[in-house]
């Protein structure tokens, strides 16, 4: 028997179950991206029939990391940057949790950013969500890892220097096996794409658009987008790395020129998650480590059977 | 200084395989009855560069090298093959032989390999005069020679061995049950060919005129070797461990090696992760989904740790962490000892510390207090850290097998199951109140984990209300605050209560003077103690462990017991003695300080000086401080 019963639970899920009853609404600002991820999660979820306590939402800090305070589900939030190693470790803890992470451009793709690569390569069975707005939103609108070159802040008062981090083609040479961006003017995609991000098995990692009308006021309100999968104008097969590779540079090349290109740029459905690369080489057990504290009849293992070698 | 022990030193190039030589040696020694304790120094370059390990062995219990050694088997170093760099390091060969020589005893006897090391050489070394002064007994045998005869000259170590035993009049057959068990066929064969011709070699060729002879001794149970790393990592285990994230770094990569070795046998899951950052954050995300987990680092790597720790102290998330310190700061000596991270352990990251730090001074307080650190961590829901050092990391020593003779201790501590949960405090939403200060025992407010029906809640590291949410509200500040502080205090009482005290006392009830001290650097305050109260002094010491909370009882009954006391650490500014007073407010009078940072630890002769030293100072102020440096010997 399951110590952890709300997980693979049947049950009818009701779509407000991922809004919190009581207290807080939400404290972003009017008009602030951020809502458009939280909405389409509260869609996503219950469509995939997940109930609110087998969903494990970890985030970092920032404007973004607010997420797990107005979705309602298990959640930690963490340090600025450090998401990932904490949901990772909870996926290998618990593997039957659904493993959430979230945060913005400046905790992933620049504090995090060791962190970000290393996840992807190691394609733990998790799902990424950076909010994106190509800025820091908590600390009062300075340059991002994302933010265009010539992007004028307070600490870049002549404008930035530097050329924009590119997240797509980052993450696909660092490994991840889904890629996709969204954005949150463009709902629907958002939810399917969240939909399968969450659904695949491995590192699913989903750049989220999110404008931020009280900082990043010169940034285009990411409209209109162009969904890549629907337009005449663009084809690549998903599963094509070259192709993925090329669209994605251009992806990142035309978005501070105005065009906001989004959808799923690489789908790898054949790596094997690290779960499975762990157990393949013997080194993850059979059944979820958690379950293990909380079953009575569990066998453990003494040092004193060690000693042998030491006689 | 005891006349029946043996202090071997075996001497070679770090490569030279003296280091399963050498713990093959002190499993026979301890084998045949005697108790057994192995120094490993370290060589300060990083290519090749000559070291050594010291065996101790003695009837009686020895815990800490002793002052100087006894036996010498120079080896010749075999790193020294590239004649281009001679300008730099000058000649190496020699120096397994040359650099060991001022630290041997009166009487000691050498061994030195003449087929490595050359006859200009060591003519240079005025051996032979120096001999005569110090009626040392030197034998230059051809260890190489005789192991390419038999098989191949790697395996001169074998005949440095079979040598030493003659010498010593020890019977072979604990070195070739070792043998046996460690290797088979040809080899084996080889190998006990070569102890058998070594051994008979010097009966046959030589008259002994040394006295020293292997000492003898028995034991009442059976006796397991092994290193304060290997004690941190069974305690682990026992306590019901399966989860450890790390990076590597010196000396602390030996308890995660041990470790991810053995936990795919068990369950458990290891991972090597990218960072210390990760590697903490790793820890605290398995905690919270429901694993005994734990990480640890070495001095930088845990400065890395900072602020998952305090996350962990925020979310009241258990783990545990270990810090091995090497000498700092920075990157400092990787390889050297030193005590120099106390503050660094009880204070870093931002906030008042709400953590639970222990410093084990032996290889059983090492075993036992890594259990307690998981014990109250997830009984109280607070990080707790064992700190230790590059010495205690290394040494073996012998210890009673039927010591690890016990149950497993896996229990989540204050965690719900699902049922319990049922009755639990929720908000009108179903939220669970996992800060729940109205309810809470002790401080602790029980948790759930993530896939427990009725349990979801928040856990964030900003401030937050009793569901989780961030929360700023003044007085939600001050309870939940002062419920997080409350756990420490009953901590700390319950450790003064009910646990066995983790102090460890030396020496006579009563005593004029004392000595203090805290981790592995007790081995050798204990040693000192004996001597001085032989020697007619009167003194006692204190070993202490509870650094946070500390053990404010027993540290102040000891020093209302006492005229004057002495600290001895391994650092330059005195990090303890100045907790002593930041926790007690008040005997700075009575304290002085004994400090050694040169990179060795101390040996008991050095406290024994540091003592006279400190009595024969007249004028000494009340906060004087003795620095042994150099250290006698070393
Ligand atoms: C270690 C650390 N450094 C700095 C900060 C301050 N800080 C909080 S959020 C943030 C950046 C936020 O930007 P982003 O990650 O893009 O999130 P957003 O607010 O835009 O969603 C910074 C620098 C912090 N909390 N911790
Ligand atoms: S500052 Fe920007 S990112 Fe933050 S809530 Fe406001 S609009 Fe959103
Ligand atoms: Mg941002």
């Amino acid at each position: 028997m399951s110590a952890f019963n709300a997980i693979g639970e049947e049950r009818e899920i009701d779509r407000d179950e991922f809004t919190p009853g009581v207290e807080p609404q939400p404290t972003w600002c009017p008009g602030c991206g951020d809502f458009g991820v939280l909405k389409s999660l509260k869609q996503a979820l219950p469509e995939l029939g997940k109930n609110p306590e087998e969903v494990l939402t970890v985030t970092g800090i920032g404007c973004s990391g607010k997420l797990n305070s107005y979705l309602d589900t298990y959640g930690f939030h963490t340090i600025h940057g450090r998401s990932l190693p904490v949901a990772r470790a909870a996926k290998l803890a618990n593997p039957e949790l659904e493993v959430i992470a979230a945060g913005g451009d400046g905790d992933g793709y620049g504090i995090g950013g060791n962190h970000w690569i290393h996840s992807a390569r190691e394609n733990h069975d998790i799902t990424y969500i950076v909010f994106n707005n190509e800025i820091f939103g908590l600390t009062k609108g300075q340059t991002s890892p994302t933010s265009p070159k010539g992007h004028k802040s307070k600490t870049q008062p002549s404008g930035s220097a530097k050329t924009p981090l590119r997240p797509l083609s980052t993450s696909l040479n660092a490994g991840a096996s889904y890629i996709a961006r969204t954005a949150a003017v463009n709902p629907n995609q958002a939810k399917e794409i969240i939909k399968e991000a969450i659904e695949h098995d491995g590192f699913a990692h989903v750049d989220f658009l999110t404008q931020c009308p009280t900082w990043n006021k010169d940034a285009r309100q990411y409209v209109p987008y162009i969904d890549i999968q629907e337009s005449d104008d663009y084809e690549h097969d998903v599963n094509d790395r070259a192709e993925a590779a090329e669209i994605m540079r251009e992806t990142e090349d035309v978005l501070n020129e105005g065009t906001v290109l989004t959808g799923r740029y690489y789908v790898d459905d054949e790596r094997p998650s690290y779960s499975q690369e762990k157990h393949a080489v013997g080194e993850m057990p059979d059944q979820p480590l958690a379950e293990r504290y909380f079953d009575d009849d569990a066998e453990w293992e003494r040092s004193y059977d060690l000693l042998e070698r030491h006689k | 200084m005891s006349d029946d022990e043996l202090i071997w030193r075996i001497a070679g190039g770090s490569g030279d395989g003296i280091d399963s030589t050498s713990q093959n040696f002190a499993k026979a020694l301890m084998r045949s009855g005697l108790n057994v304790f192995t120094h490993r120094h370290y060589p300060s370059r990083i290519r090749g560069g000559h070291t050594y390990v010291e065996i101790r062995a003695a009837e009686q219990k020895v815990q800490s090298r002793g002052d100087g050694y006894n036996f010498l088997l120079a080896l010749g170093d075999s790193f020294a093959r590239n004649p281009q760099e001679e300008a730099y390091y000058g000649n190496e060969e020699i120096k397994p032989l040359s650099e060991n020589l001022d630290e041997l005893r009166e009487g000691g006897v050498i061994i030195y390999d003449e087929g490595l090391i050359s006859e200009e050489d060591v003519e240079e070394l005025d051996l032979e005069e120096r001999a005569e002064e110090n009626d040392w007994h030197v034998f230059p045998l051809d260890l190489r020679g005789l192991a390419k005869d038999h098989g191949r000259e790697v395996m001169r170590n074998t005949a440095g061995v079979g040598a030493t035993a003659a010498l010593l009049d020890m019977e072979l057959e604990h070195i070739e049950d070792l043998m046996s068990d460690a290797m088979g066929g040809d080899i084996l064969e080889a190998n006990l060919d070569i102890l058998h011709e070594a051994y008979e070699t010097v009966n046959d060729e030589y008259d002994f005129e040394h006295d020293l002879r292997a000492p003898t001794g028995e034991h009442d149970a059976e006796q397991a070797l092994l290193s304060g790393s290997n004690a941190i990592a069974y305690g682990a285990i026992d306590a019901g461990c399966r989860f450890i994230a790390g990076y590597p770094m010196t000396p602390w990569t030996d308890v995660f090696t041990i470790l991810s070795q053995n936990f795919p046998d068990m369950g458990g899951v290891s991972e090597q992760v990218e960072d210390e950052i990760a590697a903490a954050a790793l820890a605290v995300g398995a905690s919270h989904a429901g694993v005994k987990a734990m990480s640890g680092s070495s001095g930088g790597g845990f400065a890395l740790m900072s602020e998952p720790l305090g996350l962990a102290e925020m979310t009241e998330t258990p783990v545990v962490l270990v810090e091995s310190m090497r000498a700092g700061p920075s990157t400092g000596m990787p390889t050297k000892p030193e005590q120099a991270d106390l503050e660094h352990v009880l204070y870093t990251s931002q906030g008042d510390s709400q953590r639970v730090v222990f410093a084990p001074g032996n290889i059983e307080e090492a075993y036992e207090q890594t259990r307690l650190a998981f014990d109250i961590a997830w009984d109280y829901q607070i990080p707790a850290i064992v700190i230790y050092d590059q010495k205690l990391s290394g040494e073996n020593q012998n210890v009673d097998v039927d010591f690890f003779d016990r149950e497993p201790s896996p229990d989540l501590g204050s965690t719900l199951t699902e049922d319990e949960l049922k009755e639990a405090a929720h908000d009108a939403s179903g939220k669970f109140k996992r800060f729940n200060y109205e309810d809470a025992e002790d401080g602790v407010a029980p948790r759930s984990i993530p896939g427990q029906k009725g349990g979801r809640y928040l856990a964030t590291g900003n401030e937050h209300s009793p569901v989780g949410h961030i929360e700023e509200d003044p007085d939600n500040r001050v309870f939940q605050m002062e419920r997080r502080l409350e756990k420490l205090e009953k901590i700390r009482e319950e450790l003064d209560e009910e646990r066995d005290s983790t102090q460890t006392y030396f020496g006579p009830d009563e005593a004029d003077y004392g000595i203090i001290t805290w981790g592995s650097s007790q081995g050798a305050v204990a040693e000192a103690v004996d001597r001085l109260n032989e020697q007619g002094h009167s003194v006692k010491a204190i070993s202490v462990s509870d650094m946070m909370p500390f053990a404010e009882t027993e540290v102040t009954e000891f020093l209302e017991s006492v005229d004057e006391a002495m600290v001895v650490e391994m650092n330059a500014t005195a990090q303890f003695r100045g907790l002593i007073q930041k926790e007690l407010g008040r005997f700075g009078d009575k304290m002085t300080s004994l400090l050694k940072f040169n990179g060795n630890p101390f040996e008991p002769a050095e406290i024994v000086e540091g003592y006279e030293v400190n009595l024969a100072d007249e004028d000494r102020q009340p906060d004087a401080q003795v620095r042994i440096e150099p250290a006698a010997g070393d």
